[in-house]
């Protein structure tokens, strides 16, 4: 058996390659080749250097987008892992009807981008007419919107991570420390938390690469109103493709310097919770 | 080990090799007829491109596929169909900016059927002594009014010559709103569905009468010497309407139209195209009046007239295809049923839906009962001169995008400093927009 696995995996492992290769290494090169190239549709490219890089540096919206995306992943970053795990730690408690809070925190994830963005879109300026204003005059609600939404979507999901971390917490350390004497908080920064990392690092990886890949909600709710000001680097990256006569090259030369970014900050991130995860 | 690697890379490369050649069989084995794909840019013409494609295979057995793009959505979706295998054999360019695009995908028209049918010379889009498109409607926008409302109001169209009588009469409006129970304007949403009624169309008045001044059809420099007429007329609309100043973010085109067909405004800006969405208030109760922003000379002025809807077959296309949509084209122009069904509206098409009444610039046009249409030809036969369209020159999208976001910034607080944006916007943005594209 152990034999012909060895001489055989391949085959078992072909279906995945081929599917991996299709739909993810191929299209990655051609993408980074695109970046070089000018081109209308990706059947007439032509080669045109650093071309693209140079004008996808000199557009200041590139920039600009790139500050309102970190400003709003850190925010998110921050808010929706607190959140989830108080959430999660409050429906680990025994009280009732704890699967229930759970499927209805956990429902929003499983609405789409878009409707979400257009539904929030209605509730805020249902609000806002009161004040003879709109989400998107005005560049802090467009921020702050964005944060309520993607808090309101993403917690649920981080909810259920946490709590299958809480619940691999196995009871006797925490009997352990009971009898050693430490009090609730002691125990939660103490024992839960430090446990909990492996939790901690693909709920904080999740969130800040979702924040920054952030495309449908921000093309809903705002659409980079006003004046580009809440505009995310995915729709900026959009809008370069279509915005302009000639562009497309540029749009891909963003695309990939977005990539390496989020690459970069992914890896970092992992870096530094990893080291702190401990053995159980 | 490392030779197992290879293998397994050798392996998935095969796979992925009889997939490929898998699909590439695929395609041989369509009959020699060539088939039509044309992506469609009107979505209130939908049905009736469906219904003419399925007459036109059932009369010559050649498949015909129509796409309609959702609205706004038409380069974005051009973009990625032609970068298909299956790619439409028929699409369209929205004038000279969208043809610098999509030259290299145009099939020279020189000798085609259908450029004989043109009546109209303007109607061929040229690059260079190339045929690239062919227009294949005309169309006209102004202020559409309801008549009924109007005279309630104590006017008639005899009272409205000029931006300043337009003024006039719908501050009176305004004023007496309460007690007459509507307002002079519909709401001038700047939602996508409606914006580009003013970022685009509107802003087609300044750009006319400049260019009309200098003498020029296109420019690299755009002065913005009647923008302060531009800010008026963008005054009165968003002052003298159904909503508020500050709303109009959220305003969309569905919300004029209705409060426009159920008697909320009176005036309200749009085309030809929209008769159908407007005719159920009757034919008797409709005008039309040409966009007055009060420069020189514009008693004569008439409705703006043009198109920016041009055909273009796919010059990547299979000779076959090519030559199947060439005629599909020609049959459009030509065919009776076909004509009625693009010039036709009430119970038009055979199937006794409403036809797409447009008025073509073909030699075997039909009469129009699209009021609109024939409230725009009268003004032409009074001697008013039409107003081209001149927004098919402006540079990008991106151009049209932020003058849009500077309008509405504009319309919810209403200083100089914001009319300084939608100034730079204008101006800046145009000299900046066609450095960026050349």
């Amino acid at each position: 058996m152990e034999k012909t696995l060895k001489k055989y995996w391949p085959i078992f492992l072909l279906p995945t390659m081929a599917a991996f290769t299709i739909g993810f290494i191929v299209p990655f090169i051609e993408g980074i080749y695109l970046s070089f190239c000018e081109f209308t549709t990706i059947r007439d490219a032509k080669p045109v250097g650093l071309q693209n890089y140079i004008e996808a540096f000199k557009d200041t919206t590139f920039v600009d987008s790139f500050k309102f995306t970190t400003l709003f992943a850190i925010v998110t970053l921050v808010l929706i892992n607190v959140l989830a795990f108080l959430v999660a730690l409050a429906l680990t408690q025994k009280m009732k009807g704890t699967n229930l809070f759970r499927t209805v925190f956990f429902m929003p994830n499983l609405i789409g981008g878009i409707v979400l963005g257009y539904v929030w879109q209605l509730m805020f300026d249902a609000i806002f007419q009161k004040f003879d204003t709109a989400l998107k005059l005005n560049e802090v609600f467009g921020f702050w919107g964005l944060v309520i939404l993607i808090c309101w979507q993403q917690i649920g999901y981080m909810m259920i991570v946490y709590i299958a971390g809480l619940q691999s917490i196995p009871a006797d350390i925490q009997e352990a420390a009971m009898i050693d004497g430490a009090n609730k908080m002691q125990r939660l920064f103490r024992v839960t938390i430090p446990n909990m990392m492996p939790s901690i690092t693909i709920c904080t990886f999740l969130t800040i690469t979702n924040s920054f890949k952030l495309f449908d909600q921000n093309l809903a709710l705002t659409a980079g109103e006003p004046m580009h000001k809440t505009e995310m680097m995915a729709l900026n990256i959009y809008d370069t493709f279509y915005g302009r006569v000639g562009y497309e090259g540029v749009g891909q030369a963003k695309a990939v310097v977005f990539f390496a970014i989020v690459v970069i900050i992914g890896l970092l991130q992992l870096k530094l919770t990893r080291n702190k995860e401990v053995q159980q | 080990m490392k030779k197992k690697g290879l293998a397994a890379v050798a392996l998935a490369t095969l796979m992925v090799g009889t997939m490929l050649t898998g699909c590439g069989g695929g395609k041989e084995s369509k009959d020699s007829k060539g088939s039509v794909y044309y992506l469609n840019f009107k979505p209130e013409a939908d049905a009736q491109w469906q219904e003419l494609a399925e007459i036109y295979t059932e009369e010559t057995g050649v498949p015909v596929n129509v796409v309609t793009a959702a609205s706004g959505q038409y380069e974005t979706t051009l973009k990625s169909e032609m970068g298909k295998k299956e790619s439409p054999t028929m699409f369209q360019v929205n004038g000279p900016v969208g043809l610098a695009s999509w030259k290299d995908y145009c099939e020279d028209l020189t000798g085609s059927a259908i450029l004989d049918e043109l009546s109209m010379e303007d109607f061929a889009l040229k690059d260079g002594d190339k045929v690239a498109g062919v227009g294949y409607v005309i169309e006209s926008y102004g202020i559409i009014y309801n008549k009924e409302l109007l005279s309630k109001a104590g006017y008639t169209e005899k009272d409205i010559q000029s931006f300043a009588d337009l003024k006039k009469v719908a501050e009176d409006i305004t004023k007496r709103s309460d007690e007459l129970g509507f307002s002079a304007f519909t709401s001038a949403g700047m939602d996508g569905s409606s914006d580009w009624r003013f970022k685009t169309h509107l802003a087609n008045l300044p750009i006319y009468y400049e260019y009309k001044d200098d003498g020029i059809s296109d420019t690299d420099a755009i002065k913005g010497t009647y923008l302060d007429n531009y800010r008026n007329i963008w005054d009165l609309y968003i002052n003298n309407s159904t909503a508020k100043p500050g709303q109009l973010s959220t305003k969309t085109g569905d919300d004029a139209v209705a409060e426009f067909t159920t008697g909320k405004a009176v005036f309200y800006q749009n085309g030809t195209w929209a008769y159908s969405d407007v005719s159920s208030l009757g034919d008797e109760n409709l005008g039309m009046l040409p966009i007055y922003i009060g420069a020189e000379g514009e008693e004569n002025q008439g409705l703006c007239t043009g198109s920016e809807n041009y055909w273009c077959v796919n010059a990547k296309a299979s000779e076959e295809d090519k030559k199947a949509t060439l005629d599909f084209m020609n049959w459009c122009v030509t065919n009776e049923t076909a004509l009625k069904a693009m010039c036709g509206s009430a119970k038009a098409m055979p199937s006794g839906a409403d036809g797409m009444g447009f008025v073509i610039p073909f030699k075997k046009n039909l009469d129009s009962d699209n009021l609109l249409v024939n409230i725009a030809n009268q003004y032409v036969a009074d001697g008013k001169t039409p107003v081209s369209w001149n927004f098919t020159t402006m540079p990008s999208e991106q151009w049209k995008n932020d003058l849009g976001s500077a309008l509405t910034t504009y319309a919810a607080d209403q200083t100089d400093a914001n009319w300084e944006k939608v100034e730079k916007a204008f101006v800046d943005n145009w000299a900046k927009e066609k450095a960026a594209t050349k």
